[in-house]
């Protein structure tokens, strides 16, 4: 058996005219989203599609799902720290430089949504503490503090003492940032959709599967671009776990389903969500499940495609897709869909579009507020990118012969050995 | 040539207090003509301490009025609206957020943001009691 | 419990499981309010003549404003309280922006007329729905700020000074009884501050409150138009108008199942 090799890691090293292209497309995009941001705060919100109806748009769909993917970019750091498997350590550093990128972009689109963004002092200066989103900013702030502690103690020799530590602690702090984001909705009496404890352990699910596809994308593409090799070996860990943490995703949305089929006073979301939504019902389908999870499942367990990169980068994408496509139901589909005020009857006339008839509300993107959201995504893009260029978060290789050994061939070469 | 850089030295600092007497006395004007702040001798507070503190004393105010419901008026900003705005020759008020009227000017000079009139009306406006208002200023809260 | 919201037949049972509820939070809220209480009475009768005038004291717990709303003198096609409303608080001063439809889905409403029919029954009912201000109110329980709050007299508002404009408080109220201001906004009225990007609804016409008058603009302009539909009172008084007529008279909250215990009832629904 050869010994282990040390993990050396190296500053991304591509050309400058490559690096400088990639900053320069990355900022275009930040300043598109950022005149987004003046221009929906200058003339207010009624630029953009949301309305008294749907209230959170297309940046909560981005913000939320930068936000869950960032505690689930973690997990790969998780998996190599708290419970021990040195295959994924090497992985450790970028798991966490995501986890933060993705949180500070995410957090920034929902800043720049408010209503009175210059009030965020407000924000920091009063707290209502039976509010989850009050814990939530407490809940991010914390996260962000603990893994460059996590950081630290995986890159600097002095930290080694203190990194099991800090890693349960960061377990468990974005276990409770996944669930607090999830409670956001859970936590809603008000909304047929919501209302739901589910909602809390089913945002981890998702954030176990998004933050995995981001973290595998970018470090294909990381390594792609300047040529550092990724073994068989890790590739098949990823890809199998991604196919796993896809098969959870599923089993929680079963689960939240057939728990408000049961109910009689939750028949009218489920049939229409699941039958007559239109778009909703038409992105839940075709986005979330059949694009978003089943595709990329057959894609990771077809015993041809799943030995195939760019097959394996292509069900990443999917589950990405399909994660944006979860959001939009999650988010906008559960407020368009009418609040259930007087069960028993049908509202025949309102003045604030109220659902008469059962309608649900209306709602179509404004071009603004898709690009806030791509701009927050830019901004996470750009911190991963100067961060592994300045910093040294890739190992120079994750070639089979330098990760190190899988747990289960170690068991058979020490049965073999005595031969 | 000391004594040439000493006398230009003076020259730019008499030059310079001037400036600053002249801007002071500017800041005396901010308080505009025909307005019935103007034929007072002073503002709930002395003036000098109403202009380090008004915000302070808004501030406290509205957190007792918007709490508790106190309407006690003497750091309201309508308060503050009712004495302090003027009116154009149409008898019109003029909103007191603009450059050239009381808190608008001095806000300008200071360059502090004026935050108040995003929400709150920048002149008397209580429909009902427009008239009265209008023509004599009247003190009361009227027409709530 | 069981969501007791479903059918009128068991209204009566509602009514007396509230009632139930309603003593022992009264009772609560006595023995917190306990030892001092009874020192003051005294003044709080005082105050209660002088109170034509601007409120000088902090408002308490000993009134609590609400609204008792009879669906059968609701008439059909009459809007008064609507125009009331939104010539009390300034909202006749929107300007339309962006298609009319979309101007339908963003403009602030703060007061709406609802027309329902029974399923089973056909029979159909009209009211006007507005924030129910509940004595647990779930859009305060979510905002970040503490900008959602409710005074110590029942009325649930938005310190608009604290608003960040997250709109959580929307996604969390069961009535939708929550506008956002989507657009700039200008020659607001005195007595109401409103400006973009907060939050605002019905806050039992605060100001009316604060200067001792002695109803709100819907309730006035109901009663202008002879249908009487809207009483406003106090419900903490036993002996007040909106006590005695909900005595009288079978009345309900809408989602009774969330136990929010609304200060807005209604009759006939």
């Amino acid at each position: 058996m050869t010994p282990m090799k040390r993990i050396v890691y190296r500053e991304w090293r591509i050309s400058p005219q490559r690096y400088w292209s990639l900053i320069g497309y990355l900022a275009a995009l930040i300043g598109i989203g950022a005149l987004s941001f003046g221009y929906l705060e200058h003339e207010g919100h009624w630029v953009t599609g949301m309305s008294n109806s749907v209230v959170w748009g297309m940046p909560h769909v981005f913000a939320v799902f930068l936000i869950i993917a960032a505690s689930g970019a973690l997990n790969l750091a998780s998996i190599g720290t708290v419970f021990k498997k040195p295959i994924y350590k090497p992985l450790g550093r970028l798991s966490g430089l995501l986890a933060v990128a993705l949180l500070v972009g995410g957090l920034l689109i929902l800043v720049t949504d408010l209503g009175r963004p210059e009030r965020l002092i407000v924000a920091m200066t009063h707290y209502n503490f039976s509010s989850i989103f009050a814990w939530n900013i407490y809940l991010y702030t914390g996260f962000i503090a603990i893994v460059i502690a996590y950081l630290w103690s995986m890159a600097d020799r002095q930290g080694a003492p203190f990194n099991y530590p800090i890693g349960v602690l960061a377990l468990i702090w974005r276990l409770a940032l996944t669930t607090g984001t999830g409670s956001i909705f859970g936590f809603l009496v008000a909304r047929q959709a919501y209302d739901a404890a589910i909602l809390g352990p089913m945002f981890v699910a998702l954030s176990l599967a998004y933050g995995l596809a981001v973290l595998m994308l970018v470090l294909f593409f990381c390594f792609d671009e300047e040529g550092r090799p990724i073994g068989p070996r890790l590739l098949r860990r990823l890809r199998n776990l991604l196919a796993l943490f896809a098969a959870l995703t599923l089993y929680f949305v079963l689960v939240y389903h057939l728990t408000n089929l049961y109910m009689a006073k939750k028949d009218a979301f489920e049939h229409w969500l699941l039958l007559n939504g239109g778009f909703y019902t038409l992105v839940f389908w075709a986005g979330w499940i059949l694009l978003g999870s089943l595709a990329p499942l057959w894609i990771l367990y077809h015993p041809v495609l799943r030995e195939q990169r760019t097959w394996i980068i292509a069900a990443c994408t999917l589950v990405i897709l399909g994660g944006f496509a979860a959001m939009y139901v999650i988010i906008i589909g559960s407020q368009a869909f009418p609040l259930a005020m007087f069960p028993g009857h049908t509202l025949l006339e309102s003045g604030f579009d109220d659902g008469v008839q059962g309608a649900a509300a209306t709602y179509w993107p404004s071009i603004p507020e898709i690009l806030l959201g791509i701009g927050g995504v830019a901004v996470s893009l750009l911190i991963t990118l100067v961060g592994v260029r300045v910093l040294q978060f890739l190992p120079e290789s994750l070639a089979d012969e330098v990760v190190a050994p899988d747990e289960e061939e170690l068991a058979e070469a020490v049965a073999v050995k005595p031969a | 040539m000391a004594k040439a850089t000493v006398m230009a030295i003076l020259a730019i600092g008499l030059i310079a207090g001037a400036w600053v007497s002249a801007k002071a006395a500017e800041i005396r004007r901010y308080v505009v003509e025909g307005s019935r702040a103007a034929g007072l001798s002073s503002c709930v507070e002395p003036t000098e301490r109403m202009r380090r503190m008004h915000m302070e004393f808004i501030k406290h105010q509205r957190i007792v009025t918007v709490h508790q419901g106190v309407r006690d008026t003497k750091y309201s900003l309508a308060g503050c609206i009712d004495c302090h705005i003027s009116y154009d020759a149409q008898h019109k008020p003029r909103p007191i957020n603009q450059p050239d009227q009381f808190c608008g000017a001095c806000h300008r000079y200071a360059s502090v943001k004026l935050d108040c009139f995003d929400c709150h009306a920048s002149v008397p406006n209580r429909p009902g009691a427009t008239r009265s208002a209008s023509a004599g200023g009247s003190t009361d809260g009227g027409g709530r | 419990m069981q969501p007791l919201n479903a059918t009128q037949e068991q209204a009566e049972i509602s009514d007396q499981t509230e009632a139930g509820i309603d003593r022992a939070r009264r009772s609560l809220i006595g023995a917190a309010a306990g030892l001092g209480a009874a020192a003051l009475v005294a003044p709080g009768v005082i105050l209660q003549t002088l109170s034509a005038q601007a409120e000088t004291a902090p408002v308490t717990n000993r009134v609590r404003w609400g609204l008792l709303i009879e669906t059968d003198k609701c008439a059909k096609g009459c809007r008064a309280c609507i125009d009331a409303c939104d010539h009390e608080n300034g909202l006749d001063l929107q300007i339309p922006a962006g298609s009319p439809n979309k101007w339908e889905r963003q403009k602030a409403v703060w007061i709406r007329k609802i027309k329902l029919q029974d399923h089973q029954t056909g029979r159909i009912t009209q009211f006007p729905l507005m924030c129910q201000h509940c004595e647990h109110p779930p859009c305060v329980d979510v905002c970040p700020t503490g900008a959602s709050f409710r005074r110590a007299d029942g009325i649930v508002m938005v310190d608009r000074h604290l608003c960040i404009g997250c709109r959580y408080c929307m996604m969390a109220c069961p009535y939708k009884a929550r506008s956002f201001i989507h657009h700039n906004t200008t020659g607001q009225l005195t007595a109401v501050p409103r400006g973009k990007g907060c939050v605002e609804s019905c806050n039992l016409c605060v100001h009316r409150r604060d200067y001792g008058q002695d109803s709100t603009a819907c309730a006035d302009a109901c009663a202008e138009t002879g249908h009487h539909a809207i009483l406003f009172g106090d419900l903490e008084d036993p002996e007040s108008p909106i006590r005695r007529r909900m005595r009288e008279i079978q009345n309900r909250q809408i989602r009774e199942d969330l136990e929010l215990n609304t200060g807005v009832r209604y009759a006939g629904i």
